[in-house]
């Protein structure tokens, strides 16, 4: 299981991190946390959980005034204007291993949460001390950004503050300027199920009211549950076994397709209409059906064997003489 | 002669289309009567589609058909050669700036494989990874890698391995090739490359320079491992009409240094989900279906972002039917559906309003999931080793059985 908030406080303080912490009811919202700790000399942060469409994972820790617009965000990183939505409520749990309204960068200090990249706000930086929860939303600590920084690199992370209002133009001649907070590893989570994502803080208060980002989180998903193997994309670097023109499965798959199309023409009805000129009508309707399909499959066993011959060729050792 | 592209105009009265931008006037539709008159090409109308029908012996593709491809240069003395049994070899290519192929970037492959089949003749595919390196500010070592990764989706169009050779300008530059870049670009002066593609003093000499590059394998002597014998071997280059400049500057200079003009076979744009405005966007992921794309993405895209000619009412529609023009679904279905009958049928009925938008979507999501179904399968048997052969120097024997 994930590092609990004691384990995390400790391990500040060994780092010799200087911070206060408070202890509250617990709290889901910014808005609740200021209430306790509004005045207690730390600008208080907003921590959002977002991710794109290849399932990768990013926090974007922010202070509460600073506007955050999910869709520059997503264009800046190179994921075009739709790419960032919130992350499912599951994933909170599953990825940061902390619970729902409780987003904090010191979620970064679990293992599974290697891969997920981390957007700071450069107006932390400007604040004298700033308030996150350490792993759990009953209790806050506010710090400096030098501390932050000094727990981000004990996990091996470089930090890198942003300007998150920013919105520069990307387009051709203009590449996303975050594109390197992409994460680079393979992501090899498993596919969550794509469920109404939570809003991990009070509505109004994190996205700016945009329609199109209010849309981009009301949207219906419907869980991928139907269809398929549809949803794999290769991950990066798995390299797949280099398949042999195999000539048994080959003519497997070619008998296969003619007899689902042979079964589909072969019916009450069409024996009633064509009768005995049953076999012509059948074999014509093959012939133009499947003739692209067939030559198509035929193309790709002949590329394979080529290349079979070919990477053969390459690693062939000349006879010595 | 040829006419002569003058300046690129960039006032917002006109259509602004070159290899990097395309754009409608006052964001209305392409005016391809226009673009064929400016750029100087001609229409391919009904009697090419039958003669290429004749000489290939079996039914033009769907894109001559239905009028995608609807351009071009000398397509006539190719077919003219053809008869005469002197064959030619195809060219075309990608500038891969994106990893995410939309089906816009596979209608030229679609229509080139259709090409090589029907006509028995080699291929040569060029992935300018240089240009985008170039263009998109993107390292060497990523439009290399975005080349090799483009160069699989493009396989899995279904090209045969031996008449196909596939290279990266990276890899490949050099040699006879470059010997050919040299000419060429010996006969364009600064002024006309300007005229052409609208370089201004602040681009940089890598763009001033990249033409030449895309301008010789259109030259058989540029692929000394497969063409050596035959210098007199003619070139057919069927690609979008965006591409046109730098094959106007090719034919402009081919005469010049002792080569065959080079034919083309030009098609249109193919249009954003959102609507004709212009091209598909790779950066937009909304704007256009992906090889990547599942069936549930399809389904929505389709669903919730197609523009359609509809009318706003049920009642409306029934008694007004629907604006074919700006119809994103029928224009699609003329794309990619394969049934002649079908689609006039589709036409009609929705014209008429007694069909509606929905069944339309369905039907288009069907095509649409089948096609990209079969892709995704084809692109599955495609490996790293699948690639290296495609794009290895070596000889093709039988690129003309």
């Amino acid at each position: 299981m994930g590092s609990s908030k004691d384990q995390l406080l400790v391990r500040l303080k060994e780092l010799q991190i200087d911070f206060s912490q408070y202890e509250h009811p617990v709290v889901l919202t910014v808005e609740a946390q200021a209430k306790y700790v509004g005045n207690k000399g730390g600008a208080l942060s907003k921590n959002l959980f977002l991710k794109d469409k290849k399932h990768r994972y990013y926090i974007v820790s922010a202070l509460a005034d600073t506007k955050v617009d999910l869709k520059v965000l997503s264009q800046r990183l190179g994921l075009g204007k739709g790419g960032l939505r919130m992350a499912p409520e599951q994933a909170l749990g599953e990825i940061l291993q902390v619970p729902l309204g409780c987003v904090t960068p010191f979620a970064l200090v679990n293992e599974s949460a290697r891969h997920v990249s981390l957007l700071l706000d450069q107006g932390i930086k400007t604040q004298e001390r700033c308030f996150f929860h350490p792993l759990s939303n009953d209790i806050s600590i506010s710090l400096d950004a030098h501390g932050l920084d000094k727990f981000l690199k004990s996990t091996g992370r470089d930090p890198s503050y942003v300007d998150l209002e920013a919105n520069p133009p990307v387009g051709k001649d203009q590449p996303p300027d975050l594109a390197a907070f992409i994460p680079s590893g393979s992501t090899v989570l498993p596919d969550l199920p794509d469920e109404a994502p939570a809003s991990q803080d009070s509505t109004g208060n994190h996205v700016s009211a945009g329609t199109k980002s209010a849309a981009v989180i009301a949207k219906a998903v419907k869980p991928s549950g139907n269809v398929q193997n549809v949803k794999e994309k290769p991950v990066n670097g798995a390299r797949p076994s280099i398949p042999s023109a195999n000539a048994g499965k080959f003519v497997e798959e070619l008998l296969d397709k003619t007899s689902t199309l042979l079964l589909s023409e072969i019916s009450e009805d069409s024996i009633k209409q064509h009768g005995g000129q049953l076999g012509t009508e059948v074999v014509n309707n093959i012939q133009k059906c499947l003739r692209e399909d067939l030559k198509n499959l035929a193309t790709i066993f002949k590329n394979t064997a080529y290349t079979e011959g070919f990477y053969a060729g390459i690693h062939y050792q000349p006879k010595r003489l | 002669m040829e006419k002569k592209e003058d300046q690129q105009l960039q006032q917002e009265e006109e259509q602004v289309v070159n290899p990097w931008e395309v754009s409608a006037k006052d964001g209305g539709k392409i005016d391809y009567d226009k673009l064929i008159d400016k750029f100087g090409c001609q229409r391919l109308d009904q009697s090419f589609v039958d003669r290429v029908q004749r000489l290939t012996s079996r039914p033009p593709h769907v894109f001559l058909r239905r009028g995608v491809f609807f351009a071009h240069r000398d397509l006539n003395e190719i077919l003219d050669a053809y008869e005469r049994g002197d064959k030619f070899y195809l060219y075309t290519g990608r500038g891969p700036s994106s990893e995410a192929l939309h089906l816009g970037h596979l209608i030229p492959f679609m229509f080139t494989k259709y090409l090589q089949d029907a006509f028995k003749v080699p291929l040569v595919i060029q992935l300018t990874d240089d240009e985008k390196c170039m263009w998109k500010n993107l390292s060497v070592e990523e439009s290399q890698r975005l080349a090799r990764e483009n160069a699989k989706d493009i396989i899995a169009c279904g090209f045969d391995i031996s008449k196909t050779f596939i290279f990266s300008d990276f890899d490949y530059v050099g040699g006879a090739f470059y010997k050919n870049m040299v000419k060429v670009a010996k006969c364009v002066t600064y002024n006309k490359v300007v005229g052409i593609f609208g370089f201004t003093g602040e681009d940089h000499i890598g763009k001033v320079s990249f033409p030449p590059v895309q301008a010789v394998p259109s030259f058989p002597s540029s692929f000394p491992h497969l063409f050596s014998s035959k210098d007199d071997l003619r070139c057919l280059i069927p690609c979008a009409i965006d591409q046109d400049p730098y094959f106007r500057m090719t034919r402009d200079v081919a005469p010049r240094i002792g080569y065959h003009k080079p034919a083309l076979i030009e098609s249109l744009f193919f249009p954003a989900l959102q609507g004709e405005t212009g091209k598909m966007s790779a950066s937009d992921p909304n704007s256009a279906i992906y090889v990547t794309d599942s069936a549930k993405d399809i389904k929505f895209k389709v669903n919730k972002h197609a523009f359609t000619g509809g009318q706003e009412s049920i009642e409306k529609h029934r008694q007004y039917g629907a604006n074919l023009e700006v119809d994103i679904p029928i224009k699609y279905l003329n794309f990619f559906l394969e049934d002649d009958a079908e689609l006039e049928h589709i036409k009609k009925e929705y014209g008429a309003g007694r069909m509606l938008t929905g069944e339309v979507k369905k039907r288009l999501i069907e095509v649409l999931t089948e096609l990209v179904e079969r892709h995704r399968r084809a692109r599955a048997a495609v490996t790293d080793e699948m690639v290296d052969a495609f794009m290895a120097v070596r000889p093709l024997p039988n690129m003309f059985d």
